[in-house]
């Protein structure tokens, strides 16, 4: 009778082990933003890495798409993907030329 | 499954297809389950994307103004909790672990078990609400919310004390430099007016207050739902239903998961850079 939804339940292991692995990197993270005199670019990359870590654990565990179609990858992928087309284009403009003068704002 | 159960599947069942859309839960447009779950799936992850690119579209302008004013930015940075913000953090963190509970309850037809883990799902929720409705309030109360009576005297006077910022005379105006105090010596990197000080700060706190302020709607939006799951998980286990459709379940799942991951990112780019 519930065949068809028993055969999609994962042990209760890969949620438990999910959450441990998010709460290390919580403290990882906060720790990392507290070490002194670290170049203000590292810290971002340091920041940026830990949370795309635990949103990628996010991603496969609990939001099942290690265990989804292809379509499921392919929707995951493209979120992210059209993300990293609107940062950098938005950012080779922006670093490329001069901004420009905005009413009250001296530059 | 009761007499009238059987009655009322065998009545829906199309004969000898062999469908399973007598247990009410498979759409007449539907082939098999399996292809209506996907369905809703998909769906529910085009929506998960145009989240994504929202929520990104506020943070790439995050990044570039951050880019541009990386030292008023920063002494801005100090003025927010981290303490706070990693305890929401942990709250949310724990708040997504009981949601994928819930889902897997849900998917082996265990109706308290389900309700039981969303209850704990909207509590942590609520909690989050409330730690947030706390930090807003000292916002306000250090007017550094970006409204009409902003000033960034708070921002200024803890940036002085830790020696990132002198006030200097030139000409009879006054001027902010911003820097570093290394050995006791003031290095100066760049030299603002208060002017142009309080707007770039101001800019800084209008980007915290919609983030944070948007994704809070979010987990506003995701604790009514949850809670109406809560009521239909508690009257399937009421009414002894032998088995319900989890998707409804697993789709708040995926939502709650995004809120959850936009948090992952708005806590270290908002609180802990630049520390």
């Amino acid at each position: 009778m519930a065949g068809h939804s028993e055969s999609h339940v994962h042990p209760v292991s890969l949620y438990t082990r999910t959450l441990w692995w998010l709460l290390a990197l919580l403290v990882l993270t906060v720790a990392a933003g507290y070490i002194p005199n670290v170049p203000n670019w590292l810290g971002v990359v340091i920041a940026l890495t830990i949370a795309v870590w635990k949103a990628t654990i996010v991603i496969m565990n609990f939001m099942h798409v290690r265990f989804s179609g292809k379509l499921a990858w392919l929707f995951a992928g493209a979120g992210f993907f059209w993300l990293l087309i609107m940062l950098a284009f938005a950012f080779a403009d922006y670093v490329s030329r001069p901004w420009e003068p905005f009413h009250g704002w001296p530059e | 499954m009761s007499v009238q159960e059987i009655e009322k599947t065998a009545t829906l069942e199309h004969t000898g297809d062999g469908h399973h859309h007598g247990d009410g839960i498979l759409g007449e447009q539907f082939e098999t389950l399996e292809q209506q779950n996907n369905a809703y799936l998909i769906g529910m992850w085009a929506f998960i994307v145009q989240e994504v690119l929202f929520f990104g579209a506020i943070f790439t302008s995050y990044a570039i103004y951050r880019y541009k004013y990386v030292l008023e930015f920063t002494l801005a940075h100090h003025e927010l909790n981290v303490w706070f913000g990693s305890l929401n953090t942990f709250v949310l963190l724990l708040s997504s672990y009981t949601m994928a509970r819930a889902v897997r309850a849900a998917m082996q037809n265990r109706h308290k078990k389900q309700a039981i883990y969303l209850f704990l799902t909207f509590l942590l929720a609520g909690e989050f609400m409330l730690n947030k409705y706390f930090e807003y309030g000292a916002k306000f109360e250090h007017h550094l919310f970006p409204g009409g009576d902003y000033s960034a005297h708070e921002v200024v006077k803890h940036a002085k004390e830790k020696g990132e910022l002198r006030i200097v005379e030139e000409n009879g105006r006054e001027f902010y430099e911003l820097g570093k105090t290394r050995d006791g010596q003031f290095i100066a990197f760049k030299r603002v007016t208060p002017e142009e000080f309080e707007q770039r700060t101001r800019l800084f706190f209008g980007f915290y207050f919609i983030m944070t302020g948007l994704h809070g709607l979010h987990v506003l939006v995701g604790m009514i739902v949850i809670a109406i799951l809560i009521g239909r998980a508690w009257i399937d286990h009421l009414k002894n239903k032998p088995i319900a459709d989890y998707m409804p379940v697993e789709m708040t799942g995926l939502y709650w998961h995004l809120v959850d991951i936009v948090w992952i990112f708005l806590f270290p780019l908002l609180y802990l850079i630049g520390r």
